[in-house]
């Protein structure tokens, strides 16, 4: 399926239907310890410039060395998004002057990145999915950070971040709306953070995004001209600017006037776009191969190895979940979306008595119980005051018929505030599920003496049974067992 | 007893080894040989306070028995080379009063085997230039004078400081480094052995950069043999240079003497210049002599790419100066310059700190790289690069060990004699040295004899990748037969 054959929402005007056209660089902090070139530390949160190395600083004489666990961040990257590894790949150096820049230019990768053509899946409300394309993947040096707030006539720089490996992650034009932007990046997010390559963090900086945008007429073929707006680290507001600069370039284009290629930055507050910098002001970079570094070149089996090693990413999660324990579809994406919560979904399964039978309740109560608390209070999900181990304990005793799911919810709430061994928990607070017939049969046949009245009912529409039903359940504490009490009421009385 | 600054390398080692000076003795000899010659300019910054301390030292490992290879051999550093602790500028402005916290790899590993900092030496700018007139310090003169003239010659350049000062008795053997031709250029005009290795033979790390693929560090010192003695502390694999290579150094100095019978010594056709001095002809031609009559076999081959080498040269150089120089912006260290504003600042800095020649090479390799222009120069003359280098294998495919070529097109010229109108009348002091720059090779230059006017002239010797020892073996020979050239003393 072609991108531009997906459904997506046009936007209807004055003079007719536009189609939205969206191609997206993606930088992505590489996880590792060290920078791209340099042995300094990567961690946030430093001291201004107490992580930078000579190289990072730019001494005179100094050269950069490439840093192979971020070599193997990049090929892991690569295989997760199905794309081409290239052997052979080329360092280049953007020239440019900028404070931030202690080189005067920035290593990256330009006409022979490490990583060619891949693709992301994007699975759309209702069912529908796209496929993006990944043009390419090259490693390239952040830059370091202007501090402006420090003194009234000068500014100053932290190098911390100067140097830290970047993946440029850029996308094909094939993205057509807001949605499926903010479908993209999530997804390329998740992707990220299941290989263990990127934080994701986007609130530290961890993932930014370039966003290319352009209008055409629907039908239209050719690409009309873009605007980037650069440096976007929120998903939510990706989409505002989206539909902001898509309608911008529309009423432009409808009044007669034409897009002037450029760079936007988008203004949260406002929820608008605004000129950066214009095409004529673009720099120069004169990109050329760095001298101080050789082609970077690995074998085949250097990525075959890094393959074999490669962890289970979402969309196989997902497919594993839905045939393995017949999970919706739905359900299955709530799961995989996040790392985390896969894996605690994941780790209840494993200790599942019956995880055949009991996997697809163990994932409602994953996603009702466990995550729809954790949100309204607010905690993450490695703060969960229920463990795993708990849930997986609290399923067992549903699905071994010990307790109701009325009972289980009571459990849960113990669990959540007190803490403790739910099966413990069941025995000490006589919780479990009462399905000795002799004690229920006492009750029911009490109940049946009480209320002549709804006897005859119940037998003239066995609908009515439900009363008695919940009559029993009501002195039995909710302890007794539905399926029990139901079927000595139906012998009972006849129905 | 003789003066102990005329001894070579060789000679000081044994007089070490024998207790017949020390290692203090010796270094004095040479810091007050450097005070009485000042007039040359050949050092930018005299260390004798680190000279004494390190010749202490090596006295005291040498009474254990545990001297390294040039325990207490004093040497001159080209101040291109950081020295921690230690003033480097590589004789810009725009440096300024820079002191590296940190130790070249070639010097950290002539300080592990015990050599001595006399102090760093002179050079062109950025080692840009063949003349050593660039340097912020002012230029260097060289040793040598025409016979019968007052006239101040330059030592040649970029490592004019160094050969001036290895030709004076100043020290006794210097680092240098050659982009173009700058460690064999200076060595031709001064009568002393430079040697630039094969590229990737010595680490670049915590040497000022000027055209990465192109620079590398070599020993200038007074016989071929201390030129060997010298090369093999520099050479090594760095894991810090990703360029350098894995492979074994060897002991070049067993190369010295040994028989060069049945070598097969290419002389290049294309180097024969129309215009050629006689002078320069006759000694290419009795040093292709002097090899034959030692066994090895002449035979002629052709470079044809050869005369597009220097153009091809002025643009990859420069392309990548122009970005290795983009760090020297006033922000982090060196020279800054006040401004209103950051981009007031670059260019008052830069405008300030670099002298003209710099600039004109900053400015021609940020042209080459423009969009628009990258395609026609700067991919241009990498092919040209490509085809220069498979130029020489062909000829080391047909069997060839070594090509013999004169050093350089003339003797030492006078201060401001050149350049001053044309830069391209300076840029072809490296015509017959570039090539072997653009091919990574090593090339080794040895005095060979003298013009009319009694200025030293040089042989150059071109290897195959990592066979600098067939160079050792060459150049011995030539200097065997040539004889050594001591400089004049008239200061």
């Amino acid at each position: 399926m072609t991108a531009s054959a997906a459904p997506h929402k046009l936007i209807k005007s004055a003079t007719g239907d536009w189609e939205v056209v969206i191609g997206m660089e993606v930088h992505a902090q590489v996880t590792s310890n060290a920078k791209l070139f340099s042995g300094a530390s990567t961690a946030f949160g430093g001291e201004p410039n107490s992580h930078v190395s000579l190289v990072d600083a730019a001494m005179p004489g100094m050269l950069p060395v490439i840093n192979e666990e971020c070599v193997r961040q990049a090929v892991r990257t690569g295989l997760g998004l199905n794309a081409q590894v290239n052997l052979r790949s080329v360092f280049d150096r953007k020239n440019y002057f900028y404070p931030d820049s202690p080189q005067g230019y920035q290593i990256s990768q330009y006409k022979s990145p490490i990583v060619g053509e891949g693709e992301v899946v994007l699975e759309l409300d209702g069912g529908r999915s796209v496929t993006i394309g990944i043009e390419r993947l090259h490693l390239e040096q952040d830059a370091g950070k202007l501090l402006h707030d420090q003194s009234p006539t000068m500014s100053y720089v932290d190098l911390n971040r100067c140097g830290v490996a970047l993946m440029e992650i850029v996308s094909k034009p094939d993205i057509r709306d807001a949605e499926q932007a903010k479908a993209y990046v999530t997804k390329l997010r998740s992707i990220l953070r299941y290989l263990g390559t990127c934080d994701g963090d986007m609130e530290k900086g961890s993932l930014r995004a370039d966003v290319n945008v352009s209008v055409r007429r629907h039908g239209e073929t050719a690409l009309g001209t873009r605007c980037e707006i650069k440096n976007m680290n929120s998903i939510n507001f990706i989409g505002q600017a989206i539909e902001y600069e898509a309608r911008r370039q529309i009423e432009i284009i409808e009044d007669g006037g034409s897009i002037d290629q450029e760079t936007r930055l988008f203004d949260p507050n406002k929820g608008e776009t605004r000129s950066m910098r214009s095409k004529e002001e673009a720099h120069d970079y004169r990109y050329f191969p760095d001298p101080d570094l050789l082609p970077l070149e690995f074998s085949q089996a250097f990525v075959d190895e890094l393959k074999a090693q490669l962890p289970e990413l979402p969309d196989e999660k997902k497919s594993r979940f839905i045939t393995g324990f017949g999970l919706s579809s739905y359900d299955a994406s709530v799961l995989v979306a996040e790392r985390e919560s896969a894996e605690f979904y994941e780790t209840v399964l494993a200790r599942l008595a019956d995880k055949a039978r009991d996997g697809k309740l163990a994932a409602n109560w994953v996603i009702n119980e466990l995550f729809g608390r954790l949100n309204k209070e607010g905690v993450a999900i490695a703060a969960s005051p229920v463990s795993a181990e708990q849930l997986a304990a609290i399923v067992d005793l549903i699905g071994e018929g010990a307790i109701s799911g009325k009972i289980a919810k009571d459990l849960f709430e113990i669990v959540w505030q007190e803490g403790g061994d739910p099966r413990a928990l069941v025995e000490t607070r006589g919780m479990k599920q009462v399905t000795d017939l002799g004690a229920i049969e006492k009750v029911v046949d009490d109940i049946i003496a009480a209320n002549p009245d709804k006897v005859e009912q119940a037998k003239a529409k066995p609908a009515a049974l439900q009363w008695f039903v919940g009559q029993v359940m009501k002195s039995s504490g909710g302890k007794a067992n539905p399926k029990a009490v139901n079927e000595l009421l139906k012998s009972k009385l006849g129905v | 007893m003789t003066d102990l600054t005329s001894l070579t390398i060789a000679e000081a080692r044994e007089g070490l080894a024998s207790k017949s000076f020390t290692a203090r003795e010796l270094t004095d000899a040479h810091l007050a040989a450097i005070e009485a010659a000042r007039v040359l300019n050949a050092y930018v910054l005299e260390t004798p306070d680190r000279a004494r301390d390190m010749a202490k030292a090596a006295d005291e490992k040498i009474a254990k028995g545990e001297g390294g290879s040039l325990a207490g051999i004093p040497l001159g550093i080209k101040d291109l080379f950081a020295t921690r602790d230690i003033r480097t500028t590589a004789c810009s402005k725009i440096l300024g009063n820079f002191i590296p916290p940190y130790e070249s790899t070639v010097t950290s590993q002539l300080w592990r085997d015990g050599a001595v900092l006399l102090g760093k030496l002179n050079n062109d700018e950025f080692a840009m230039g063949s003349s050593n007139e660039t340097s912020c310090f002012g230029p260097v003169t060289n040793p040598w004078r025409r016979e019968g003239s007052n006239t101040t010659l330059v030592p040649g350049g970029s490592s004019g400081g160094s050969a001036s000062a290895v030709a004076a008795l100043l020290c006794m053997g210097a680092t240098a480094t050659d982009t173009g031709g700058s460690i064999r250029q200076p060595a031709a005009f001064t009568a002393t052995v430079g040697i630039k290795p094969t590229y990737g033979r010595c680490s670049r790390w915590g040497i000022v950069a000027f055209a990465s693929s192109l620079d590398q560090a070599g020993p200038i010192a007074r016989t071929t043999r201390d030129a060997a003695i010298l090369m093999r502390s520099m050479a090594g694999h760095d894991p810090k240079d990703t360029t350098s290579v894995d492979i074994a150094v060897p002991d070049y100095e067993a190369a010295i003497g040994k028989s060069v019978k049945g070598m097969k010594i290419g002389i290049p056709r294309e180097y024969r210049l129309d215009g050629m001095p006689a002078e320069i002809e006759k000694l290419w031609s009795e040093g292709a002599q002097w090899l034959k009559a030692a066994g090895a076999e002449l035979v002629e081959v052709s470079l044809p790419h050869t005369k597009y080498a220097l153009p091809a040269y002025y643009i990859v150089a420069p392309a990548e100066a122009s970005s290795n120089l983009a760090r020297y912006d006033g922000v982090r260290y060196g020279l800054r310059e006040p401004a209103k504003n950051i981009i007031e600042m670059y260019e008052n800095s830069r405008a300030d700190g670099f002298g003209d020649e710099v600039r004109r090479r900053v400015l021609i390799g940020t042209y080459v790289l423009s969009a628009g222009y990258y395609d026609a120069y700067y991919l241009r003359a990498q092919k040209v690069r490509t085809l220069i280098k498979k130029d020489f294998e062909d000829c080391f495919a047909k069997g060839v060990n070594a090509i013999l070529t004169p050093a350089t097109p003339s003797a030492a010229f006078g201060i401001g004699e050149k350049g001053g109108a044309d830069p391209v009348e300076m840029y072809l002091n490296d015509i017959f040295t570039v090539t072997v720059n653009m091919a990574g090779l090593p090339g080794i230059a040895v005095p060979a004899g003298k013009d009319t006017q009694g200025l030293p002239l040089g042989l150059q010797l071109i290897g195959r990748p990592f066979d600098e020892e067939t160079l050792f073996s060459l150049g011995e020979v030539i200097e065997q037969a040539a004889g050594r050239f001591p400089a004049p003393r008239w200061w």
